[in-house]
């Protein structure tokens, strides 16, 4: 499950997220981006490099404590 | 529709259009592709080179100038002011016309651009199945797999051209050898198996503001260092001329998570020049790595900052990706003209000779004086003020600084030779 969220109109399109992105997960046009879903293993290093805070990272929701 | 070139480049930056030039020069058929409406915009650039780098580059057109730099100003954590003598002289740039002439210079050799053309994968060559096309990274066989010792794979192998959208069309091109110039979003040599991520410590984030109706010395170039001001980086004031600046900040992806680059941009300028008119804001990456250990596999060549081939240091890259477009496209020249692809192999030993090896040394210092505290910096500023005027070089900043980090002068002596 996709975790990363793309803020709208808030994308430069420098590529600084796609240089550090492992998984080759990130398409970046002119003027258009997205996250390619079944690459993204959801590491989280997009979101820490951009310098414009476009990614927004979704913590699933926390399972419920096994019961004892 | 479908094409035939001796070489495509990916590209039209100052790596692709340098590499496409000497290439054409070379008598090669050239195809430059760029993504982007035109050649040179945005600039995501401070814009600054040292003049006898790029002179040894290219000859100069005075129309690229908007500003010559006589000084460089250091200012510590608390404020104290260096500066050190250059011994030479700088430019901030006009991007806008020198990148749109570099590919010009290139089109004038015979190249072919064509601007609006987004390239997203390599096509098979003979021997290859399709299914290697668009591997995910982590699938690709890892890039020690080719020592840049080993010669090309034998005639079939490789990679026969590349597929693009263009204009929302379809398109394929094909020819002997492809040039990845696709700049920090580098996926070109990913497609070929060769890793080419950078690591976020290594990746410099950046935001930028040009601004207008600023005061400010129009021949210096500021520098202000300070955890609070640009942890692991820096940040820089670069004179445009006529009230213009390009103000700017850099930080390493490791600092970024905290906060990210535009807040430690906004923070300064309401502190320095509240009041200026913003003309440009931009994003942009820097990487400040050592140079991937694979420029050339089988038919795919890599250059500028697709190759990492920015000085670490500094976070410059124009002339060093020109330098490497220039030994790559000489190098696939001379290869064409034999009809020899091991001879590619040519450029990956010049650009380790000339300039590879200095790049891991500045990468080891630049990763020491990262770890330096503010107080540090402060005291390094403090003891450079007590030295004599003429001894304020670049070089006298140096060596103040290594009394502070033995680390650092081991490096030193390695790389000057020195005792
Ligand atoms: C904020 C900032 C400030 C900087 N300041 C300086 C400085 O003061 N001095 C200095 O020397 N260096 C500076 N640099 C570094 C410098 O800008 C780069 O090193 C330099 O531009 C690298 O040139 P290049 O040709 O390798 O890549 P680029 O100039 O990035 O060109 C790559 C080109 O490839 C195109 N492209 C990418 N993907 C594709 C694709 N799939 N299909 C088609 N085309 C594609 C891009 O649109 C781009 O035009 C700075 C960088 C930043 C981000
Ligand atoms: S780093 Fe941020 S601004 Fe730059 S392309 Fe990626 S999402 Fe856009
Ligand atoms: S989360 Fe990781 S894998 Fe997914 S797009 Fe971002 S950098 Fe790539």
């Amino acid at each position: 499950m996709l975790l990363i969220e793309i803020k709208p109109n808030t994308c430069d399109f420098c590529g600084c997220c796609v240089g550090v992105c492992p998984e080759d997960a990130i398409e970046l046009q002119e003027a258009h981006i997205d996250i390619i879903e079944d690459r993204c293993t959801n590491c989280a290093k997009c979101v820490w490099v951009c310098p414009f805070e476009v990614f927004v990272f979704n913590k699933p929701a926390r399972k419920q404590p096994a019961e004892s | 529709m479908s094409e035939q070139y001796d070489v495509i480049v990916v590209g039209a930056g100052p790596a692709g259009s340098t590499c496409a030039r000497y290439a054409a020069m070379g008598g090669a058929s050239v195809l430059l592709l760029e993504k982007d409406r035109d050649i040179g915009m945005p600039v995501r650039c401070g814009e600054a080179v040292s003049n006898r780098s790029l002179e040894r580059i290219v000859d100069i057109d005075p129309r690229w100038i908007a500003a010559t730099v006589n000084r460089f100003r250091l200012i510590s954590p608390s404020g104290h002011i260096v500066e050190p003598d250059l011994g030479g002289h700088g430019y901030v740039l006009e991007r806008r016309i020198f990148d749109y002439d570099l590919a010009r210079l290139a089109a004038g050799a015979g190249a072919q651009v064509r601007t609006k053309s987004y390239v997203d994968g390599l096509l098979p060559g003979n021997g290859r199945s399709s299914t290697d096309l668009h591997k995910p990274a982590g699938t690709l066989s890892p890039s020690k797999d080719t020592s840049p010792a080993d010669g090309p794979s034998p005639a079939g192998h490789g990679w026969s051209g590349v597929s693009m959208t263009w204009k929302g069309e379809r398109r394929e091109a094909h020819a002997r050898i492809i040039v990845g110039a696709d700049g920090v979003e580098s996926r070109v040599g990913k497609w070929a198996g060769i890793d080419t991520t950078t690591h976020i410590r290594d990746m410099e984030t950046c935001a930028q503001m040009t601004l207008t109706g600023v005061d400010l010395d129009d021949d210096v170039c500021e520098f202000y260092f300070g955890n609070d001001t640009a942890p692991m980086g820096y940040l820089w004031v670069f004179p445009k001329g006529n009230g213009m600046a390009n103000v700017g900040v850099g930080i390493s992806g490791m600092a970024s998570k905290k906060r990210a680059a535009i807040r430690y941009l906004q923070d300064f300028i309401a502190r320095r020049f509240p009041g200026a008119g913003v003309l440009t804001t931009v994003a942009g990456g820097v990487p400040c790595a050592v140079t991937v250990d694979t420029l050339v596999k089988e038919n795919v060549v890599l250059v500028g900052d697709a190759a990492h081939q920015v000085n670490p240091m500094s976070g410059g890259g124009i002339t060093s990706g020109m330098i490497g477009g220039r030994m790559a496209g000489e190098a696939i020249a001379r290869a064409l003209r034999a009809d020899d692809l091991s001879l590619l192999q040519d450029y990956p030993k010049q650009w380790e000779k000339e300039i590879g090896a200095k790049h891991r040394t500045y990468h080891r210092m630049k990763s020491a004086v990262y770890k330096f505290p503010d107080e540090t910096l402060d005291d390094i500023a403090v003891n450079v003020l007590r030295l004599a005027p003429e001894k304020r070089t670049i070089w006298g900043v140096f060596r103040t600084a290594l009394r502070h980090q033995p680390k650092l002068v081991w490096e030193m002596v390695k790389t000057f030779g020195l005792k």
